[in-house]
């Protein structure tokens, strides 16, 4: 049984069909990608399975449990996070905090009116871990907005990783990185990868090619092709669909 | 492993703003003040502070607090003369009301944000004053809730009397040293920190697991819950309880008082906005009739140049001064050659 399935997903926004009949599968430990052109549904894929958006039809189960219009904060509680394509961070808390504030030590604390927020050191140790992981451990006291665009990219997925996920969704991580920064976070996929199950929306089919286990392509929102890396890469439809850098 | 993060529970501005506030009765008549008036900004800091709470730390645009503010005042009057005569009843009663009346409230409004939260929140301000001045048989209407005595303070061991403006002024200012206290506490607690990451940045704070509409109802909750504690305490000072209070200009006051004091940017802001308020409404009001148009000018002006209001200001200059570092020695003179 996969992890996290979706089943026969429809998403219509007034008479512009979104998703048509999206069914995925990602295995526990696995990397998958998701790729397609701009404005295939990639995205909006993603705000299904995180509870963004409602499907109007179909399924979503994690380890077989329908969570189908689930909210995204419950969602985000049985272990299934996210980062976005355009950063979503808490720009006027410390890079510490934002990474503290995300973490489920802190959320189970959260109605505590009296007692302090990061008294607790084995909750600072753990947000310091993730700092240490992200390359970000000797930014902690800055403020998140005052980051570089590719310390802003680390974070960002740092605080996906607070969350303590089991399946981590990233979209489009390396958007707007160099060549450094993308090697970089390269390593930080490889590190995550076993430990979690990962799905990555990507434009940088290098990238994506030279992680995932298995590619779903999205275009006119449908799955268009699914498969290894190398079966994808002489599979009709996709080269059909203008992914010209496929080859 | 790394070191705990915390704050300390009371600071440098914590003990300097009470001190400051305990010797006003010595002084406030020498300059030409008045006892009461020490009072009323006690009371207006208080309740700028509860507002805060929505407005600087939660960033909630509530325009209709005032409503709050009048439900205590009239729950303490009307607990005076059909549930006990008993100061603690009174001022429970005045809090228990408007956290309902808040509670309420937040039911409809706590799934919205920016200007649509703050429509719902005038909106509902207004229903609560329009019910305050055609309930006549209950609150008095226009007229008001008039005779509404000032109970004395009963420790169990001994009483205080209140009847003088001095020592209600104390008994003001105890109330007002635990409740800044505890928010003090509460914008450091988890809860508070809570409320600010939601103010920061809301669909993220939902992806990391947090429920938004929860944090937002319970933050408008303790804050009308405080509103209510400050109009409880303004009907026992003014002996009476009047449905301007919860219009929408005097909502209004509690909104500038915060964002003149700049408490979008410090803890300690609605006390210095509360505290400009009425010495704007006393001093220039001894001139003018007009005191609200200087007063409203100068808002608009540091709306304008100065958002983060008077302690922004004050900030900014510590700043500058930090910032001057000092003149190097002279060289000696075979290197200045």
């Amino acid at each position: 049984m996969p992890l996290f399935e979706a089943k026969d997903l429809h998403l219509r926004f007034g008479d512009r069909v979104v998703l048509e009949s999206v069914s995925l599968a990602f295995e526990a430990g696995q990397l998958s990608g998701i790729m397609g052109p701009n404005g295939a549904g990639k995205t909006t894929c993603f705000n299904v399975l995180t509870g963004r958006y409602k499907p109007n039809r179909g399924q979503v189960l994690w380890q077989g449990d329908d969570i189908t219009g689930k909210s995204p904060q419950d969602i985000a509680r049985l272990g299934i996070a996210r980062s976005f394509q355009l950063m979503n961070l808490f720009d006027e808390f410390t890079v510490f905090e934002n990474i503290a504030i995300a973490l489920p030590g802190t959320r189970r604390r959260g109605h505590d009116m009296i007692a302090q927020a990061y008294a607790d050191t084995a909750l600072v140790d753990e947000a310091h871990s993730i700092l240490e992981k992200v390359g970000l451990a000797g930014r902690a006291n800055d403020e998140a907005k005052s980051l570089s665009y590719g310390a802003r990219r680390a974070l960002e997925i740092g605080v996906a990783l607070a969350c303590r996920p089991k399946l981590l969704f990233l979209d489009e991580p390396t958007a707007g990185l160099g060549s450094d920064g993308r090697a970089r976070l390269t390593d930080l996929i490889l590190q995550l990868k076993g430990d979690l199950t990962i799905v990555v929306i990507e434009h940088d089919m290098e990238f994506l090619f030279s992680l995932a286990d298995e590619i779903s392509v999205i275009h006119w929102g449908q799955v268009i092709a699914r498969g290894a890396p190398a079966a994808l890469k002489t599979n009709p439809w996709v080269e059909a669909s203008n992914l010209g850098r496929l080859n | 492993m790394a070191a705990a993060r915390t704050v300390p529970s009371f600071t440098p501005a914590m003990l300097v703003t009470w001190i400051l506030f305990a010797t006003v009765p010595f002084w406030i008549e020498r300059v030409g003040l008045y006892q009461y008036l020490g009072v009323e900004i006690l009371i207006f800091a208080l309740y700028a502070l509860a507002y805060n709470l929505v407005l600087g730390h939660a960033g909630l645009p509530s325009f209709g607090h005032g409503a709050f503010f009048g439900i205590g005042a009239y729950a303490f009057g009307l607990a005076q003369s059909n549930i006990a005569p008993n100061l603690w009843v009174c001022l429970a009663v005045a809090a228990f009301a408007a956290a309902i009346a808040g509670a309420f409230v937040a039911l409809f409004i706590s799934h919205r944000r920016g200007i649509y939260y703050a429509l719902m929140t005038i909106a509902f301000g207004q229903i609560f004053w329009f019910i305050a001045i055609k309930a006549h048989r209950i609150t008095g209407g226009e007229d008001g809730l008039l005779k509404i005595e000032r109970l004395p303070a009963s420790l169990g061991i001994t009483t205080f009397n209140l009847g003088s403006n001095i020592a209600l002024y104390y008994f003001v200012l105890a109330v007002f040293a635990v409740v800044s206290f505890l928010l003090w506490r509460l914008v450091h607690s988890p809860f508070g920190r809570v409320v600010k990451a939601i103010k920061q940045n809301e669909i993220r704070a939902r992806f990391v697991g947090y429920d938004v509409w929860r944090y937002k109802a319970a933050v408008l909750v303790v804050s009308t819950t405080l509103s209510g504690l400050a109009g409880g305490l303004f009907a026992m000072a003014q002996t009476s309880a009047f449905p301007d209070v919860m219009s929408l200009h005097y909502s209004g006051y509690v909104v500038m008082m915060t964002l003149v004091g700049g408490g979008l940017v410090s803890f300690w802001g609605p006390v210095i906005g509360a505290v400009a308020f009425f010495l704007a409404r006393d001093v220039i009001g001894s001139f003018t009739t007009g005191w609200m148009l200087w007063f409203g000018l100068s808002f608009v002006v540091l709306v304008l140049f100065k958002p983060e209001g008077i302690a922004g200001i004050f900030a900014g200059v510590m700043k500058g001064r930090d910032k001057i570092v000092p003149r190097p020695a002279a060289a000696p003179q075979s290197q200045a050659r």
